[in-house]
């Protein structure tokens, strides 16, 4: 193939012309234009770049873009990117999708897939609350939260689920806190995400308007953090402890080197057999 | 298990034909074993009616194996009285039981072994060349440990002078030339044909008995440059493989009963979207976790059915430990080709057992994937366009202007979801005509011989059914064999053919429910047909079938 070193792709480049299903006013149209954006300002060839989701809302983003897309089965979007990226580590995965595709149906993938490190990057579109099944709460939902029909009254009482601890706990390489509401700052965490080697996180806070209206005060709670990503998980476990939710920016980079696994000795198929002939 | 490998290779050395079983208890290392094995000048692909020789090291926990070592009048029972009585269910077939004081003779020599006693026994009953023995354990002792080496060359050569005044047994014919054969499991063979098959990346989750294959290709996978990935859990190592395989890979991974039924939604996944993908299956005793370590063809039903939705997919099963090389190359061939997820029923009796048998032909097969290339300027590429074939040209990942969108959702032709009727008639139609309107070849059974009977069989049962085939036929009752060995979809036609002239026909499977008569008599047109099937483990005996063959032939 041939390619013109000299072409600068643009946002644009990277969108399809299929119109999202989403409902007017998700957080998740920002997101997807935060995608494409960092996606731009990396200069990536939207067809050496892969895009792979789940099942939900948010995953419906890989036919969104212009890149390949694989827009697999629910909880499974991690392991089919591992795959892709094990088998062509030349291009650039990216994982997307909501946080009862990736926490509670995929929540062991998740778990592995930061464990295992593989050089990709895992943006999740959190709004606490299954959207496209109509309002049941998710493993990141509030204990209290009932103003569903779909929630018990009196909410689940179960402690919502800490995407962040978890993922730095189980070895990612790059754990991070973005807000729908702010697309170019999350633009530019996504971007350094894909940069930093090994299995990058961005937890994205993307209200859901439909089902969870008081999301849309989120944009008066955030603020952005002030100080430096955190290399020691430690320090960045000490922080994440002190942390309200609201924090927006780089939590912890860190050093491990992303998994490789083991290749390449030059034989041929014929050179197999020889361990069966007698 | 040693000594029984030892035998194994020295036959091998001698120009035998073998084939070894073992069967253990759940022990995870060590414990009772009993170690099956059956040489031949010929090649064997089943288990005899009865075990001739029984040489017992000892009688710990042998009611877990007494099932599976038919005795008669005929066979001969090696005890050591030091171990007790031989045990009642054994003693009460009639064998003739000989005394080798295997413990007692083993401490005449400094680090001398019973099992290398009984080796040396069993050798001089057959007739197998004590030297070719010596020799062998020169090959895996001499050098690294003399002692030993002297110590074993010693107690096998006791064996066999105390065997001198066993009396006669069944021995070995002679075999005068030494053909190029191979020794392989049914595992390692799946493995192989793989590669074979252009696999470059494997992923798996260990499980009982399909574990072999992933040990293997572990090993082979990066010396050819291919990829392979212990996943977290069988929906990792499926979805792993589909992933790899929309990146331009052809992928494969192994399991057995319970991680198959783990798979099936992303098997649906690779149909839908028509990313190539195979599932070995190494069967076991079901439902749930079952006997991991014993055979059954009880997995026919989820393989065939197991899928939501409509689902046209491939199935294959080999029928000897050899053709698990042949079948599983030919999986990867078929879901590369057809674009299309393909199941192999591989079972524990092939996987686990090692057979010297002739040396496998090196099998080319023409088609592949099809790779689009970039659309021309102003053309709007198609991943999923209703060609004439079903089958759409499919492009790797940096490939410009053919990116799309690979989707379990139904689509349309360039691959966005669709929930419309048209684009569902369009795209079921496309995955349907792809798989039937293929040309299979021969490959789709194995069928030999003639007569106005059958048996229809799949899997490991092949090899009795053969064996009952052809005794049938000494018998003056003719008889042919139909092996299936592409289970999905069916071909009616070459089935036709292959029944043409056939009055009756008995189908042969180990499934107490009888999933594969059911199966046949859904998709096929059948004469007058009977039913031999039983739940696993035990292997059907050539006897079985033979006398049910005399029966229908009015013998």
């Amino acid at each position: 193939m041939t390619e013109c070193t000299a072409i600068t792709y643009t946002a644009k480049d990277y969108k399809s012309e299929v119109k999202p299903v989403w409902c007017p006013g998700c957080g998740d149209y920002a997101v997807l234009s935060s995608i494409t954006k960092a996606f731009a300002d990396l200069n990536l060839e939207p067809h050496n770049t892969a895009v792979i989701s789940g099942i939900g809302c948010s995953s419906r983003i890989p036919a969104y873009t212009n890149c390949y897309g694989f827009h697999t089965i629910h909880g499974r979007s991690l392991v089919v990117a591992t795959g892709l990226k094990l088998a062509r580590p030349d291009l650039t995965v990216l994982v997307a999708g909501g946080d009862g595709d990736g926490f509670s149906i995929g929540g062991n993938h998740f778990l592995h897939s930061c464990r295992r490190n593989v050089d990709m990057t895992y943006v999740v579109m959190d709004n606490r609350v299954y959207g496209m099944t109509k309002g049941q709460p998710s493993p990141t939902t509030e204990a209290d939260w009932d103003a569903s029909a779909m929630a018990p009254p009196g909410g689940t009482g179960l402690t919502p689920f800490n995407p962040l601890a978890i993922a730095l706990s189980a070895g990612a390489n790059f754990v991070a806190r973005a807000f729908a509401g702010d697309p170019n700052g999350t633009a530019a965490l996504i971007a350094e995400g894909i940069r930093h080697p090994g299995f990058s996180f961005i937890a994205v806070m993307s209200p859901c308007v439909t089902f969870r209206e008081e999301q849309r005060d989120w944009k008066n709670v955030v603020r952005k953090t002030e100080t430096a990503p955190a290399t020691d998980a430690s320090e960045a476990a000490k922080r994440l402890l002190q942390d309200d939710g609201y924090n927006i920016g780089v939590l912890y980079k860190g050093d491990r080197r992303s998994y490789k696994p083991v290749t390449g000795t030059g034989k041929t198929v014929a050179d197999l057999d020889a361990q069966f002939a007698l | 298990m040693t000594a029984a490998n030892m035998l194994l290779d020295a036959a091998a050395d001698a120009g035998y034909y073998a084939l070894f079983g073992r069967s253990a208890g759940p022990q995870i290392r060590g414990g009772e074993a009993a170690a099956l094995v059956r040489l031949s000048s010929e090649p064997v692909t089943s288990v005899d009616d009865t075990t001739e020789i029984l040489l017992a090291i000892d009688w710990q926990n042998v009611h877990r194996f007494a099932a599976e070592l038919p005795l008669d009048a005929k066979c001969v029972i090696i005890t050591d009285p030091t171990q007790g009585d031989v045990p009642e269910v054994m003693a009460k077939s009639g064998a003739r039981i000989v005394e080798l004081p295997m413990k007692d003779l083993a401490k005449e020599i400094p680090g001398g072994r019973p099992n290398m006693i009984a080796l040396g026994a069993i050798c001089q009953l057959i007739g197998l060349p004590i030297d070719t023995v010596t020799e062998v354990l020169g090959k895996s002792l001499k050098k690294k440990r003399a002692d030993a080496y002297e110590a074993s060359v010693a107690a096998v050569k006791k064996g066999a002078e105390a065997a001198g005044s066993m009396g006669t047994t069944k021995r070995l014919p002679p075999v005068s030339d030494k053909p190029l054969r191979w020794s392989i499991t049914g595992n390692e063979g799946a493995g192989l044909g793989a590669v074979r098959g252009g696999v470059t990346f494997c992923a798996a989750y260990p499980i009982t008995p399909a574990t072999e294959i992933l040990e293997w290709l572990t090993g082979a996978l990066p010396k050819i440059g291919g990829t392979f990935v212990q996943a977290e859990d069988e929906l990792a190592s499926i979805n792993m493989c589909v992933g790899a395989s929309f990146g331009g890979a052809p992928s494969i991974t192994a399991t057995s009963g319970p991680g198959l039924a783990l798979m099936t939604e992303a098997l649906g996944m690779s149909l839908a979207s028509e990313t190539p993908v195979v599932v070995v299956d190494v069967q076991r005793g079901g439902p749930s976790t079952g006997i991991p370590t014993k055979s059954e063809q009880s997995d026919l039903n989820i393989a065939l059915y197991g899928m939501h939705g409509d689902a046209p997919h491939l199935v294959v099963a080999p029928n000897s430990i050899g053709d698990c090389i042949f079948t599983t190359q030919w999986a990867v061939n078929l879901a590369e080709t057809l674009q299309a997820p393909c199941i192999v029923l591989s079972e524990q009796s092939l996987g686990q057992s090692r057979g010297i048998i002739p040396a496998p032909a090196d099998v080319a097969f023409t088609g592949k994937r099809s790779i689009a290339q970039s659309p021309a300027e102003g053309e709007t590429f198609k991943r999923y366009a209703l060609t004439n074939t079903g089958v759409s040209p499919m492009p790797v990942p940096g490939t410009p202007g053919c990116q799309y969108t690979a989707d379990g959702l139904e689509h349309t032709e360039t691959g966005l979801p669709s929930s419309q009727a048209g684009d569902h008639f369009a795209q079921t139609d496309k995955r349907l005509r792809k798989l039937t309107g293929h040309e299979y070849g021969d490959h789709w059974a194995t069928v030999e011989g003639e007569g106005e009977l059958a048996v229809i069989t799949w899997g490991s049962s092949t090899g009795a059914a053969r064996e009952a085939v052809e005794r049938a036929r000494a018998d003056g009752i003719k008889a042919k064999l139909i092996s299936l060995r592409l289970l999905a979809p069916s071909r009616p036609e070459a089935m036709g053919k292959a029944l043409a002239g056939v009055k009756k026909a008995l189908v042969v499977e180990m499934s107490q429910t009888g999933q594969f008569h059911k199966y046949l008599r859904a998709e096929y047109d059948l004469p007058e047909t009977q039913l031999l099937n039983r739940a696993g483990p035990l292997p059907f005996r050539p006897h079985e079938i033979h006398s049910r063959l005399l029966a229908m032939g009015g013998k």
